[in-house]
């Protein structure tokens, strides 16, 4: 129906209604602000579509019914903010070592602790990176607008299904909640990927048998006869856990490669100007946006003015950031937290490059005006 | 007549990591007598557990198997079960496991009556990290965490999935092995949210810090204390204290969760469709 198609709706229900598209099936949550209408969007139409919708005792019990429902073949979601996040690490650990694909979106707010439950933030950014322990590879998008809470949500499951590997949508307060418009394509017109299915016979199934560096093993569903055995301790190949430290070593080493030798399918940069602008802006959320108008003022008062947009956020998209920054002077990170992407900004620029941040946690988007500022400020490096 | 395990077993997997003399195997035993007797489909049964020494159960278990994180077996459990009711789905547990860290999951698990069994082997302590106290270890018990007795009250585990709303509670101890097998035959066959509680040792730590360092001691123990509940109805309460009572101890129908949610969602789709 034509007028389904197009919406004037929000970022936390294009994020539901994208990973519908994807194919979700099973939804466990908690409620939480500023995510609960992703929620509630679903417990609504799941049922209608023959999913599942399960309200959790706790984002912890969410993320292992989540897990639970992948491993029987689910594609399977959970959506949450800060504290939730943070209850949820050590299944998000857990779904990274046994290679689970399930996706979490995180729709950041701001403070430590309950924080502040209303106002927007992007303090989540190392959070979703190292939140869990231990050594692991993720995945992180992350939209700027209502659109690409539909689109990213729908990459972020092909990932997750592709690379047998959680993925988190990082929103924040702003996107979840603000309306635009959104068009929902036909069926068919964004590629839907699905995990790979083993095609040996049950008893030569290995869960974790890579043919090759860089390779993603198969992943039967629980009841289709493959009878395989799932652990968070350190495994072996056939998934039992081992006491070798040398396999323990070459399997964490195989789950990195799984995610860093396939970058060229991951990263997703867009960019305006990059490569040989002087000031080079970077920017990612809905902080992008005051970054996308900041550019735009700059660039009409004759400012060498570049803007890189980060859309997946980790793995860190360092040779686009590189490329990106190779004739800059000044590089301005604006960023809803004190500073946490510019981590990995100053980490890749090598070039001598001024690099500052824009920061801001004061429940207030940060306004264009303010990225300007700094860049006048500095401009002595130009 | 004997009966062959090896059709439940992943054989391959042997020796497995529990003490010599430990009750788990023992369990174990009894649970793999209990599938066959249902007749249960190896390819359609899945083995959950947490963390701790019987939590390594599933690893042993020629079945769909799932080793989850400390506590959290029933939240994947309901994962597994909901998206697929036609599953058999056992989770395996130990006291601690079950009853602290995992009890909140445990209540909400028998609120919701969903088809899983679970079975809680209670030795009173936490077996794999030491020896330390869980909310089962009884007043005055000695362990590496109460060096000058148990101050905490242990929790009842089957009162408490019957207060929750588990609709089949039962429990026994190790020495009756006839009736473990017996309680999870039931339990799996019950429709609905089933908790067996086998009381069981463990000899290396908890038995060892109360004067009873051998596995029979401790099952001489443990069988000593047991008494039928029903019998009890009859005693006196200064004969029923400090026993442990067994038996089918709850057991009602109630309308089980997947049933109720794929109703819901039948009802929808015929609204839609029609």
């Amino acid at each position: 129906m034509a007028e389904r198609r197009v919406r004037f709706t929000a970022g936390n229900y294009a994020c539901a209604e994208g990973a519908l598209y994807a194919g979700l099936n099973f939804y466990a949550g908690y409620p939480i602000t500023p995510s609960s209408e992703i929620a509630e969007y679903l417990s609504e139409e799941l049922p209608k579509s023959g999913g599942v919708f399960i309200e959790m005792e706790d984002e912890i019990a969410s993320m292992g019914a989540v897990i639970g429902a992948s491993l029987a073949g689910a594609k399977a979601m959970t959506a949450t903010s800060g504290p939730g996040f943070s209850l949820m690490q050590e299944h998000i650990g857990f779904a990274c070592l046994t290679g689970t694909p399930c996706v979490i979106i995180n729709v950041m707010r701001g403070g430590p602790s309950t924080g502040y439950p209303t106002g927007p933030s992007q303090s989540d950014v190392m959070q979703a990176r190292w939140g869990t322990h231990g050594d692991h590879p993720i995945i992180a998008v992350c939209p700027t607008s209502v659109q690409e809470c539909f689109t990213e949500t729908v990459r972020a499951f092909n990932l997750a299904e592709k690379f047998r590997t959680p993925v988190i949508v990082l929103t924040d307060e702003i996107v979840g909640h603000m309306r635009e418009k959104m068009v929902i394509p036909e069926p068919g017109e964004i590629e839907i990927i699905n995990r790979k299915k083993p095609t040996c016979p049950p008893e030569e199934y290995k869960p974790f048998y890579y043919e090759k560096e860089g390779d993603v093993p198969p992943l039967p569903a629980y009841g289709e006869g493959y009878r395989f055995h799932i652990t968070g301790l350190n495994y072996d190949e056939t998934g039992f856990p081992t006491n070798n430290g040398e396999i323990i070593e070459r399997m964490e080493r195989l789950m990195m490669a799984k995610i860093y030798c396939n970058l060229d399918e991951i990263l997703k940069v867009e960019e305006w100007d990059c490569g040989d602008c002087e000031v080079l802006i970077i920017a990612y959320g809905s902080t992008f946006r005051s970054a996308k108008s900041a550019y735009n003022t700059l660039k009409k008062e004759g400012v060498k003015v570049g803007l890189l947009k980060i859309m997946t956020i980790w793995p860190f998209p360092e040779k686009y950031v590189k490329e990106a920054a190779r004739k800059a002077k000044l590089v301005v990170v604006p960023e809803m937290n004190l500073g946490q992407l510019i981590l990995e900004v100053d980490r890749c620029i090598k070039t001598g490059a001024m690099i500052v941040g824009v920061n801001s946690i004061n429940t207030e988007p940060i306004p264009p005006s303010m990225i300007i500022k700094k860049i006048k400020e500095n401009s002595n490096v130009l | 007549m004997s009966f062959n395990y090896e059709y439940y077993i992943r054989g391959d997997k042997f020796p497995h990591i529990w003490c010599e003399g430990c009750g788990i195997g023992i369990m174990l035993k009894s649970v793999f007598r209990a599938f066959h007797k249902l007749g249960i489909d190896k390819n359609k049964l899945v083995v959950v557990s947490g963390i701790g020494c019987t939590s390594r159960i599933p690893g042993y278990v020629d079945a769909n198997t799932l080793h989850t994180t400390h506590g959290r077996a029933l939240s994947f459990a309901t994962g597994i079960k909901l998206f697929k009711p036609e599953l058999t789905v056992l989770c395996i547990a130990g006291d601690g496991d079950m009853a602290a860290i995992g009890g909140n999951h445990f209540i909400h698990a028998c609120r919701r009556n969903i088809d899983i069994t679970t079975v809680i082997y209670n030795n009173y302590n936490y077996g794999m990290t030491g020896g330390q106290h869980s909310p089962t270890t009884p007043e005055g018990g000695r362990t590496t965490t109460t060096p000058y007795g148990n101050i905490d009250p242990p929790f009842d585990l089957c009162a408490l999935a019957a207060g929750a709303g588990a609709t089949f509670v039962g429990r026994t101890t190790i020495f009756y092995t006839a009736q473990i097998e017996d309680l999870v035959t039931r339990a799996i066959a019950h429709k609905g949210f089933s908790v067996v509680e086998v009381v069981g040792h463990c000899h290396t730590n908890y038995g060892r810090r109360n004067k009873r360092p051998s596995a029979v001691e401790n099952i001489e123990w443990l069988k000593s204390l047991t008494l039928p509940a029903k019998a009890a109805e009859k005693l006196p309460p200064e004969q029923r204290a400090g026993k442990i009572l067994t038996g089918i101890l709850k057991e009602e129908l109630r309308e089980e969760y997947c049933e109720r949610y794929w109703k819901m969602v039948e009802n929808l789709r015929s609204k839609k469709n029609g």
